[in-house]
């Protein structure tokens, strides 16, 4: 069931990456990179996807994309299953879902000027008639992150972190896309460049009513940016609700977990918090444990958590979440 | 270039300080200067003191330096991925240390190198201390050089940037540790990160560095209910805060850190400070004291109560 407003709709999504050994690369495995993942993204909203690495976060959104060859589940872009579709269909699709990368020093490409990347998106897709039209439209594009058009003759190396970022935010709304999916695209910068990113994107976000995935570990800054957030652990959801109700009545005690670690910046009331340490690492995703994936760093888990995997349900207010103790 | 300028900060037995900033404002090099580390050519110290229990490390012999150095000043670095040596076994890295400024004979270097495993929280230290380092996740990496810190009591630990790399749950489990082996063994603690926030629980004074030089200092109370410099304005709030309404709008810090080569005249900070006077842009400003241990480095720190008030109103 989809709903007209429903922009991507991801449906029992894995992800299996082989594991090989020995000489003859025999198959020994698979790193459960994202194992049954469901969630919806609304036109116009921001779906905030956090957890810690390694949680599958960035491989959801690259699924998403259809940059891998996904191993089970349906992708629905406005109605229409993307992990069925041929290259060459989902070539025209393409210019509908932009990337915005973590790392803006090896997104760009070092032998391109600043202008030829931007361009280029529009030159693949047949987005643009002529000379004159196209060199508008850098211009315009350089504008709209507040970079200067005469920058267009640079190459990567000759911008900072940040400008190199809003480069990559340029390349991506090149196309007018309806999604964007934004793997970390601030964790790689210094805090003051970090909220002049932050606040370009939501600018944007309303100028060009844009639909974002917004991946990031940092969930001070997903929660300002997202609409609605979901939660990972080893490649599972296992909360979404809307941001405010997340970080107001947080139900998993995962979510808990990651919310008590988030320090905030006054020692008046930092020191007031109640913290939740959660002990031990994220196991392997290659041996995920039986029953709830968290039950070895779970506070609250009893038999039932080590048997049996939680089923997700609504608890009301399309507040989801997966956890037997709930 | 000055990669730091002018800079003055001092630690008391036992304490701990935050030293803050964005890359390249001098925070790493100047804590590698107190270890003497700076590789010269092409780095030098120009001047100053850095004296520590009375003596001025810059003056003694290198020989006195590295009794010195690992032993009553220990360092953790930003990423124990490469800081570790990766060939080596975890134990033969602890060991290296004890057996040389302890003493210890390799029996006994053992069995301490498996205590402070221990201490440091990695669970089945026995076993896993003849590990090699790509068998430890991020966390317990940066819990061995912890527990490498650890190892010569020392009186000084300098944290470099020591959970960045890491999870936010990990972050916090680490901050918790080091904090509590403050408690425990009265190590004083230098905290060096770009992240306001993480620091505001566990150190007792902050000191906010830019462009090489210090901006503002003074004990974390007052720094983050009453900050005076308007780039430590802008540091608390650019961050989006949890326990803030959700749409507040953020403090945007406009334009970019300036090249250390190439620093404007008069205070370093005035092409982006929505302050500025005419003054700033032909002096340096000098640090001026605004009450108890508090300091800024700004002509208008004394009005930016008053100013700050006016713009909440506006």
């Amino acid at each position: 069931m989809t709903s007209n407003d429903t922009l991507v709709k991801v449906e029992n999504l894995k992800m299996y990456f082989p594991v090989t050994a020995g000489v003859l690369r025999k198959k020994v495995g698979d790193v459960k990179a994202v194992d049954g993942v469901n969630f919806e993204v609304k036109k116009g909203e921001t779906l905030g996807l956090v957890g810690e690495s390694g949680c599958g976060k960035t491989t959801t959104g690259r699924c998403i994309l259809r940059l891998y060859e996904i191993t089970e589940g349906k992708i629905l872009f406005e109605g229409q299953d993307l992990a069925k579709m041929k290259q060459s269909e989902l070539r025209s699709m393409r210019k509908d879902m932009q990337l915005i990368f973590q790392d803006p020093y090896a997104s760009l490409d070092p032998r391109m000027t600043a202008g030829g990347i931007i361009g280029e998106p529009m030159k693949v897709h047949n987005l643009v008639k002529g000379g004159k039209e196209y060199q508008d439209q850098v211009d315009a594009l350089f504008k709209l992150v507040q970079l200067e058009p005469y920058m267009a003759e640079r190459f990567p190396h000759e911008f900072s972190g940040g400008q190199r970022q809003r480069l990559g935010i340029a390349r991506a709304l090149a196309t007018r896309p309806k999604l964007i999916i934004c793997d970390e695209p601030v964790s790689a910068l210094d805090v003051s460049i970090q909220t002049q990113i932050i606040t370009l994107l939501i600018r944007l976000r309303e100028e060009f009513n844009l639909t974002y995935v917004f991946i990031a570990h940092d969930l001070s800054v997903v929660r300002h940016i997202s609409d609605r957030v979901a939660v990972m652990y080893l490649g599972r959801v296992v909360e979404i609700t809307d941001s405010d109700e997340l970080y107001d009545h947080p139900l998993h005690p995962y979510t808990q977990a990651l919310l008590s670690a988030v320090p905030i910046p006054d020692p008046a009331v930092d020191r007031q918090r109640k913290r939740i340490l959660l002990t031990g690492d994220v196991p392997s995703p290659m041996r995920p444990p039986p029953g709830c994936t968290f039950h070895p760093r779970c506070h609250m888990a009893t038999d039932a958590c080590r048997e049996s995997k939680p089923e997700g349900r609504d608890v009301g207010h399309g507040h989801w979440v997966a956890c037997h103790r709930v | 270039m000055k990669a730091v300028n002018d800079l003055s900060y001092y630690v008391n037995k036992g304490e701990s300080v935050a030293v803050v900033g964005e890359s390249a404002c001098g925070k790493s090099v100047s804590a590698l200067s107190i270890m003497r580390l700076i590789p010269y050519p092409p780095g030098i110290i120009v001047g100053g003191e850095i004296i520590f229990k009375g003596k001025d490390l810059l003056k003694i012999s290198e020989q006195e330096m590295q009794s010195v150095r690992g032993n009553q000043i220990a360092m953790v670095f930003q990423e124990p991925s490469t800081s570790l040596n990766p060939v080596l076994t975890v134990s033969l890295q602890l060991r290296e240390t004890l057996e040389l400024h302890r003493g210890l004979d390799k029996q006994a270097a053992e069995e301490e190198a498996t205590k402070l495993l221990k201490l440091v929280g990695i669970p089945d230290a026995d076993k896993r201390v003849t590990d090699y380092p790509y068998q430890f996740s991020g966390g317990m990496q940066q819990r061995i050089m912890i527990a490498m810190g650890l190892s010569c009591n020392p009186e000084l630990i300098i944290a470099d940037e020591p959970t960045t790399s890491l999870d936010v749950t990990v972050q916090a489990q680490l901050l918790e540790l080091i904090d509590n082996l403050r408690a425990q063994f009265g190590t004083a603690i230098i905290l060096i990160t770009h992240n306001l926030g993480i620091v505001a629980r566990y150190v007792d004074r902050v000191n906010v560095m830019y462009a090489g030089k210090m901006v503002e200092t003074g004990p974390t109370d007052d720094i983050y209910s009453a900050p005076k410099h308007p780039y430590t304005i802008g540091l608390i709030g650019s961050v989006p805060r949890l326990d803030m309404p959700r749409k507040r709008k953020l403090y945007v810090i406009d334009g970019l850190p300036p090249h250390l080569a190439r620093l404007p005249g008069g205070c370093s900070f005035h092409p982006r400070c929505h302050y500025a006077i005419d003054r700033c842009r032909q002096e340096v400003p000098a640090l001026y004291e605004l009450g108890k241990d508090h300091m800024a480095a700004c002509f208008r720190s004394q009005e930016m109560e008053d100013l700050l008030k006016k713009e909440r109103v506006a």
